[in-house]
C-alpha cells in the first residue's frame, strides 16, 4: 500500500447550492455544447437564466449530465429514454430512503 | 491470472448463436449498469459482461477463445499457451474504456491495442466513481478522514492496475447522503501526456443507533411517560451536537413532532433541523396499587379514543 500524499484533499460537493456556467458545465462533464443544449431542451437539466450566456446550472446537474452520457454510450439509450431513466432513478432513491427510515 | 468463462458470465451455452449472445449481453448490461444498479459489485459485473461480449461477438476472437476448450473452470489459474500470438488481434474502441479489461483478456487480445493507443492518441483519463461510508457525526461537524480506495497506478510499461491506496479527504460540514464530492485530477491517468480524469465519491451514512437522516433533517424517536406527555416536561435529548434540553408542552400526544433548529445537517448556506417524534410509552401495571391508579384514571377521565370509529 502506498501513500498518495499527506495533504487532505478538498473536493467540491455537487449540491443544489453551488452553480456553474454553461462553459464550466461542458468542461466539468466533458460534454459538448450541443449535448448540453439537447439535455436542456429535453428538460433533463434546468438552468436558471434566459439565454445560454446567462445560464447557471446547479452542480447536481453535473451528475445528471454524466449519467446521461454513460447511459447513452453504454446502453444506447436515446435522450427521452435517459430522461425517463433519471426520473425513475430519482423516484427509486426517494422510496429507498423512505424504506431505510421506517 | 485467472481463467474467465465468458459463456458463464453471459449465462449462455457454448454453442449460443450470435443473436443469443447479443440478447444476453444487452439484458445483463441493462441490469448491471452501475448508474442503475446500486449493488456493490455492479461495476465489476458490468465490466465482466462487456469483456465477455467483446470476445464472443467477434467471430475471430470467439474462435480463438474457444481453442482453450471447455475444460477450464472460471477462476482457475491460467497461462496462455507458448504458441499464442496475441499480436495478431487488433483491438480498437471498447465499452470498458481505459480502466480496461482483465489481465486475462489483455494477455489474449489486448497487447496490440494498448501499444497503439499510447502512440497515436492523447486522451484524457477516465473518471472514477466510488462510494464511501461516513458517520452522521462526521457529516454534522465536518471531518478529516483517511480512506482506503482501490486506485489506479501506472507502472513503467504504462500498464494500469488497481491497488489499495490511502486518500486523505476533507468531509465538508453538512454533507448529505447521496451527495457526491468531486476531486479533480484524482481519477485514472491520461494517455499520451493528457490530463487524468476525476474522482467522484458518493456519500453513504453508516447506520446510526439513534438517529436517521432524511436529507438535512435528523430524526429521533423520543420515548416519554404518560405524565410527561400530559403535564409537560423539560427532558434531556441527544443530538449530533450533544445533549440538549427540550420542553415538552402539556397534553402532547404520541407521534407529535418537535423541532430543534440547527441540530440537523447544516451548511453555511442552509440550516438543517432535528425532528423529535414523541412516543408515549405506558408503564405496565403489575401491583394492586398500580392497577388502582389506572382504575382511578378510568373513573375520573371521561375519554373515548374511538369516537372517530363511530363506536
Amino acid at each position: 500500500m502506498s501513500h498518495n500524499s499527506n495533504a487532505y484533499l478538498q473536493g467540491i460537493v455537487l449540491d443544489e447550492e453551488t452553480y456553474c456556467s454553461f462553459g464550466e458545465l461542458c468542461r466539468l462533464c466533458g460534454a459538448s455544447a450541443e449535448q448540453i443544449h439537447e439535455m436542456v431542451a429535453e428538460g433533463i437539466i434546468s438552468p436558471e437564466g434566459r439565454t445560454p450566456a446567462e445560464w447557471r446550472f446547479t452542480l447536481v446537474s453535473l451528475h445528471r449530465v454524466q449519467t446521461v452520457v454513460r447511459l447513452h454510450q453504454d446502453l444506447h439509450i436515446n435522450l427521452p429514454g435517459c430522461a425517463l431513466v433519471l426520473e425513475l432513478l430519482d423516484e427509486l432513491d426517494s422510496l429507498r430512503s423512505l424504506l431505510a427510515r421506517s | 491470472m485467472e481463467y474467465k468463462d465468458y459463456y458463464q458470465i453471459l449465462g449462455i451455452a457454448r454453442d449460443a448463436s450470435p443473436d443469443a449472445i447479443k440478447q444476453a449481453y444487452r439484458k445483463l448490461a441493462r441490469k448491471f449498469h452501475p448508474d442503475v444498479n446500486k449493488e456493490k459489485d455492479a461495476e465489476a459485473r458490468f465490466k465482466d459482461i462487456g469483456e465477455a461480449y467483446e470476445v464472443l461477438k467477434d467471430p475471430e476472437k470467439r474462435t480463438a477463445y474457444d481453442r482453450f476448450g471447455a475444460n477450464w473452470q472460471a477462476g482457475e489459474q491460467f497461462r496462455p499457451p507458448p504458441d499464442w500470438d496475441a499480436g495478431s488481434y487488433e483491438f480498437r474502441g471498447s465499452t470498458a474504456g481505459a480502466q480496461g479489461f482483465s489481465d486475462f483478456f489483455e494477455a489474449l487480445f489486448g497487447q496490440a491495442r494498448a501499444q497503439s493507443a499510447r502512440q497515436e492518441f492523447r486522451m484524457q483519463g477516465e473518471d472514477q466513481q466510488a462510494a464511501i461510508s461516513i458517520s452522521l457525526e462526521d457529516a454534522y461537524r465536518g471531518a478529516r478522514q483517511t480512506l482506503t480506495l482501490n486506485r489506479p497506478e501506472m507502472d513503467e510499461q504504462g500498464h494500469v492496475s488497481m491497488r489499495p491506496q490511502q486518500l486523505n479527504l476533507v468531509i465538508p460540514k453538512g454533507i448529505m447522503a447521496g451527495q457526491r464530492i468531486r476531486l479533480e485530477g484524482q481519477g485514472l491517468p491520461g494517455h499520451g501526456g493528457a490530463a487524468p480524469g476525476d474522482l467522484y465519491l458518493e456519500i453513504h451514512f453508516i447506520p446510526h443507533p439513534l438517529f436517521k437522516a432524511e436529507k438535512r433533517t435528523i430524526h429521533l424517536q423520543l420515548p416519554i411517560t404518560p405524565w410527561e406527555a400530559a403535564l409537560g416536561a423539560s427532558l434531556t435529548v441527544p443530538t449530533l451536537d450533544g445533549k440538549v434540553q427540550l420542553k415538552i408542552p402539556p397534553n402532547s400526544q404520541s407521534g407529535s413532532k418537535l423541532r430543534l433548529r440547527g441540530k440537523g445537517l447544516s451548511t453555511e448556506k442552509t440550516q438543517g433541523d432535528q425532528i423529535v417524534t414523541l412516543q408515549v410509552v405506558l408503564p405496565e401495571a403489575h401491583t394492586e396499587e398500580q392497577r388502582a391508579l389506572y382504575r382511578g384514571m378510568a373513573e375520573k377521565m371521561a375519554f373515548n379514543p374511538r369516537t372517530d370509529l363511530g363506536v
